[in-house]
């Protein structure tokens, strides 16, 4: 499906006339959760019409993230302070043809949230300026360690002015719910054309199974796991007898 | 071979987990206690969130003492009057703990007081462990007869509600078990472990029980507390991960196979001797972590 929608794009950005624009898809729009999940990779590829750069962005479903602070108490490292942010992405990935700083000028950057210093990051309750800078930093170390933000952006590979094409990678920890890739093409510092695609992600089969009931049926959930647990040790009594 | 766990929502190694699940049997085989004091920080170590810890070991060691509680049964040498006295103490005391998690992990203080209470319980309890055990290792060695009162009588002899446990040949206040049961509920229920290795020599210790009756009466009341426990955790923080639990008891019961194969042929003091030093040892480990200032004092909270 992916290979046809990928020469069906191409036809249609090779029938195009001259105008900058931009055409793109992801080679998968559902990312599925199953019991061999460990992280997977998306592709997302192309065409461009006019001489620009192309920016693509993955970002997460956004959510309030608490974030703690240590610090010692009689040399005991104790949770002191939190900060929870209103709404920060669970994911979020940049990758361009060239530094983000020579494709977009500042405003740009600003206005479409490219980069990671761009970030809507709100605080919820007063906190100082310098403060809030020092914990959104806290987070995005804390999001990088688990892969799920990347500071560096990733390289965008360009054929021929026309064709591009960039991976993202998934770590299994990733959160579901709607992600938006967005591509950019800018020209001239300045966003000309864009286009935003959706990409699920979410458990399915058995891993969805479980989470839903778990989720939904709570105290039936725990009185099968209590089951399962007592047929489990009365079976391993009787393979192990001793005759 | 990586296998994503629903209820964690990280993936892990099976083999990691079988072979985590089959340390903890083999110990517990061999010591003929639970092994959740040692399962729960294996867990974390490998990046298991701590609620999930908690909870799915509470799961897990519900197999792991049916198992053993029959092949006690089948001995003779389960005291169920004493099980259900302790457990009366254990539910209460387990619905408390669980209660208490739920609100320190909302004030995000709940990985410290995991840490707190396994320094404080592993230290007390390897410690009391350590000083009993090799002062008889060296009466063996001295070949000192050991002589040992039929009856000691402290303090505690005289509370009211005095019950008379056949099988333990004890006759002692109700009120006893079911102090140790209360405080060995609220414990498992924080730490995640079954509390056979503090209810163990509580039994042996503070209520004076045979040794032999000691191991397979713990692991019943155990069976129960854990329940207790895994149901209260998946009906109020829904953080019970059945596949994980399934995995780790998998290796488990194939481990404490050959625990208790090993156990059999040791001599019962240097047993607790070896016992004690690992309680110890995974305590100080505890402690170290503690004080040791963190990579990075800022940490996202898990949900």
């Amino acid at each position: 499906m992916s290979r046809a929608t990928l020469l069906l794009l191409l036809l249609l950005a090779l029938a195009r006339p001259a105008a900058a624009d931009i055409v793109a898809d992801v080679d998968d729009h559902l990312v599925g959760i199953t019991t061999g999940f460990s992280g997977t990779r998306i592709l997302v590829f192309g065409s461009i019409d006019g001489e620009g750069e192309v920016v693509v962005v993955v970002r997460g479903p956004s959510g309030p993230a608490k974030l703690y602070r240590k610090s010692p108490v009689l040399g005991v490292w104790v949770n002191s302070a939190a900060l929870t942010f209103v709404q920060a992405p669970s994911f979020y990935a940049v990758a361009s043809t060239k530094p983000l700083e020579e494709i977009a000028n500042a405003s740009e950057r600003k206005r479409l949230k490219l980069g990671i210093d761009h970030l809507e990051l709100k605080a919820i309750g007063r906190v100082s300026e310098n403060l809030l800078k020092e914990w959104r930093e806290a987070l995005v170390r804390a999001m990088v360690r688990d892969r799920l933000y990347r500071v560096e952006p990733g390289e965008v590979l360009l054929l021929n002015q026309r064709l591009f094409r960039v991976d993202f990678e998934l770590p299994a920890k990733v959160s579901t719910g709607t992600y938006l890739v967005e591509a950019y093409l800018f020209e001239d510092g300045v966003a000309v054309a864009a286009q935003t695609l959706p990409l699920v992600v979410n458990k399915i089969g058995f891993e969805a199974a479980i989470y839903s009931f778990a989720q939904q049926q709570a105290p039936l959930y725990g009185i099968a796991a209590i089951v399962v647990a007592l047929l489990a040790g009365w079976i391993a009594h009787l393979v192990f007898r001793r005759p | 071979m990586q296998i994503y766990l629903p209820i964690a929502e990280i993936s892990l190694d099976v083999f990691l987990l079988l072979g985590i699940g089959a340390l903890i049997g083999f110990l517990s085989g061999l010591f003929g206690v639970g092994g959740g004091f040692l399962m729960t920080p294996l867990l974390l170590f490998i990046g298991v969130p701590p609620q999930v810890a908690v909870a799915t070991q509470a799961n897990s060691v519900v197999a792991t003492s049916v198992s053993g509680v029959l092949a006690h049964w089948s001995r003779g040498n389960v005291d169920f009057k004493m099980g259900l006295v302790l457990l009366a103490g254990g539910f209460a005391g387990s619905t408390v703990g669980v209660a208490l998690f739920s609100v320190l992990r909302g004030l995000g203080q709940i990985e410290i007081v995991i840490s707190f209470t396994y320094v404080a319980t592993l230290g007390i309890v390897g410690a009391l462990m350590l000083l009993e055990s090799s002062r008889a290792v060296l009466r063996r060695r001295r070949k000192v007869p050991t002589r040992r009162k039929l009856h000691q009588h402290h303090w505690v002899h005289g509370l009211p509600l005095k019950m008379r446990f056949r099988r333990s040949r004890l006759y002692i206040s109700a009120i006893l078990p079911i102090t140790v049961g209360f405080g060995v509920g609220v414990l498992s229920a924080i730490m995640g472990v079954g509390g056979g290795f503090i209810l163990v020599p509580a039994m042996i210790y503070l209520l004076g029980m045979p040794t032999a009756v000691v191991i397979g009466t713990s692991l019943f009341q155990i069976i129960f507390v854990a329940a207790n426990v895994t149901f209260l955790q998946a009906a109020q923080n829904q953080t019970v991960d059945v596949v994980l639990a399934m995995i780790l008891l998998l290796g488990s019961v194939i481990g404490a196979q050959f625990g208790t194969r090993v156990g059999a042929r040791m001599q019962g003091d240097a047993l607790r001797l070896s016992l004690a030093l690992l309680v110890l040892g995974v305590g100080t480990k505890l402690v170290i972590d503690l004080f040791t200032a963190p990579l990075d004092i800022y940490s996202l909270a898990t949900t």
